[in-house]
């Protein structure tokens, strides 16, 4: 058994909770850096990602999260967590994280009113993955390390790094769960390789 | 082949809100102090609501060049706000790229009868209410979001309490009934029955409810929260107290951790003087904002 955070500072926390669960996880919400102890995996939900930021900050996670990541820990950012795990944000010179090696613009696709749903071939995932985008980010370079899992109209929209793992759309806001399933995945894998 | 306005993107984009603070703001200076303290949306309007009630005489839809200078200042989302009814206005802030437009009673409403219908707008709608008759017509007509109506502008939290204690407990003996009592459960608080259907099957509201209407101090947005809501909007409380940067930082903070009291404690500290606050009972009947639709 696997015990997944959601960091729970704004945003769809308690979304990402149920679609986690469904693959059997347990799921805690993450309000206090000391609960990074007690995870194997963490999300980073959507939200504002400048809202998110400074309650980031105010709460000391910054270095925690960083911290967590580099000891190899798998995150998941959906959305805004995508743009807080990017080491490089266009037209911004601070990024936050920094944690995957990849450039994403924000709010790429424009204003809420161009926000849409499309289908998907998510890569490892599935086929026909029913994708929400609101007012989402996408990358536009990443490393050599990352992997590209996911495009639309030729833009990237989810990408793995390692025990990284990032989407600009939000899986947690449909009963498909087989995104947030593969991050289950990676976690249980992980953890096997750690004991 | 994408698609746009749906329901799924219109309410996810409130789901998006959730634990966060929205505020009013008059100009681009105000959005940068409310993106900067952490809000996760901005209102741009013309006055703050107390501004509008001491104003009196008819409230309209903001100048567009005021919410267009909002709009460039921030990148956090923008909301403004519409006449109820009001068609024309709604239409030009969608055109203008607004994200989010609260249909409010905070404005003079253009009609008295009927609310606009809001399912046929690509740009969602937040609505306030006070009942779960009104949440419930107001999802049927398509908003994508509620807040409690609460009494806007007088810095007294009572009202916005009342409303959302009445709608959560009208969802909680929902969820009790039996089938067969929906229907005249509908018929005596005017719902539509196939939403009143939906809640009691998934125990919750299908959207997003935030507070609203009174929200002055750290511990007011911390005591929403606890009543249930998703978030809370801040409207005169910010820029009508004596320091708005604090306010507001501290507002958002409580609002994260409104179950942390001891944090509530430090970050109410010496943060300056509340806006000033009204009693219900100095309010004349036309002066209740929350009684002007239904």
């Amino acid at each position: 058994m696997v015990r997944i955070g959601v960091l729970g500072l704004q945003g769809a926390i308690q979304e990402h909770v149920r679609s986690i669960e469904t693959t059997g996880a347990e799921t805690v919400v993450i309000k206090r850096t000391d609960q990074l102890a007690d995870i194997d995996g963490l999300v980073i939900p959507g939200g504002e990602s400048t809202t998110m930021r400074r309650l980031i900050d105010k709460y000391d996670f910054f270095e925690a999260l960083r911290h967590f990541g580099e000891q190899g820990y798998p995150i998941f950012g959906t959305c805004a967590g995508l743009i807080l795990l990017a080491k490089e944000i266009e037209g911004q010179d601070q990024a936050h994280l920094e944690l995957m090696d990849m450039t994403v613009e924000r709010n790429a696709f424009g204003r809420q009113r161009e926000s849409f749903e499309a289908t998907l071939a998510i890569q490892g995932v599935a086929d026909d993955f029913e994708a929400v985008f609101i007012r989402a980010p996408y990358i536009t370079q990443v490393g050599s390390d990352v992997e590209i899992l996911a495009t639309y109209q030729d833009k990237i929209v989810a990408a793995q790094q390692g025990h990284y793992l990032c989407s600009a759309f939000h899986p947690e806001l449909t009963d498909d769960d087989r995104l947030a399933a593969y991050f289950v995945d990676m976690v249980k894998n992980i953890k096997g390789i750690k004991q | 082949m994408s698609k746009v306005g749906t329901d799924r993107v219109k309410r996810g984009m409130a789901e998006m809100q959730k634990g966060g603070v929205i505020m009013d703001v008059v100009n681009a200076e105000q959005a940068k102090i409310a993106e900067e303290a952490g809000a996760v949306a901005v209102m741009a309007l013309e006055r703050v609501p107390s501004d509008i009630r001491a104003a009196g005489g008819v409230a309209r839809m903001a100048d567009p060049t005021i919410v267009e200078e909002v709009m460039n200042a921030v990148s956090i989302p923008v909301m403004a706000k519409a006449r109820i009814g009001h068609i024309v206005e709604a239409r030009v802030l969608e055109s203008m790229g607004v994200d989010y437009i609260d249909e409010s009673e905070v404005l003079t409403p253009a009609d008295e009868e009927y609310h606009l219908n809001k399912k046929e707008y690509t740009v969602p709608f937040v609505c306030g209410c006070r009942n779960l008759g009104e949440a419930t017509r107001r999802i049927g007509e398509g908003a994508s979001m509620l807040r409690t109506k609460g009494e806007p502008g007088t810095g007294n939290i009572v009202e916005a309490v009342r409303h959302m204690r009445e709608v959560n407990a009208q969802v909680r003996k929902l969820v009790n009934m039996s089938e067969d009592e929906v229907m005249t459960y509908a018929k005596d608080i005017g719902a539509p029955y196939e939403v009143l259907l939906q809640i009691r099957e998934s125990g919750r509201l299908p959207v997003v409810n935030f507070a609203a209407g009174g929200v002055a101090t750290p511990a007011d947005a911390a005591l929403m929260m606890q009543l249930g809501a998703d978030g809370v909007f801040v409207g005169s409380g910010i820029f009508k107290s004596d320091n708005p940067a604090n306010f507001a930082k501290s507002i958002v903070e409580a609002t994260t951790h409104y179950e942390d009291y001891e944090l509530i404690s430090k970050i109410s500290k010496g943060i300056g003087t509340a806006m000033e606050g009204l009693e219900m009972s100095t309010l004349a009947p036309e002066d209740r904002m929350q009684d002007r639709s239904f």
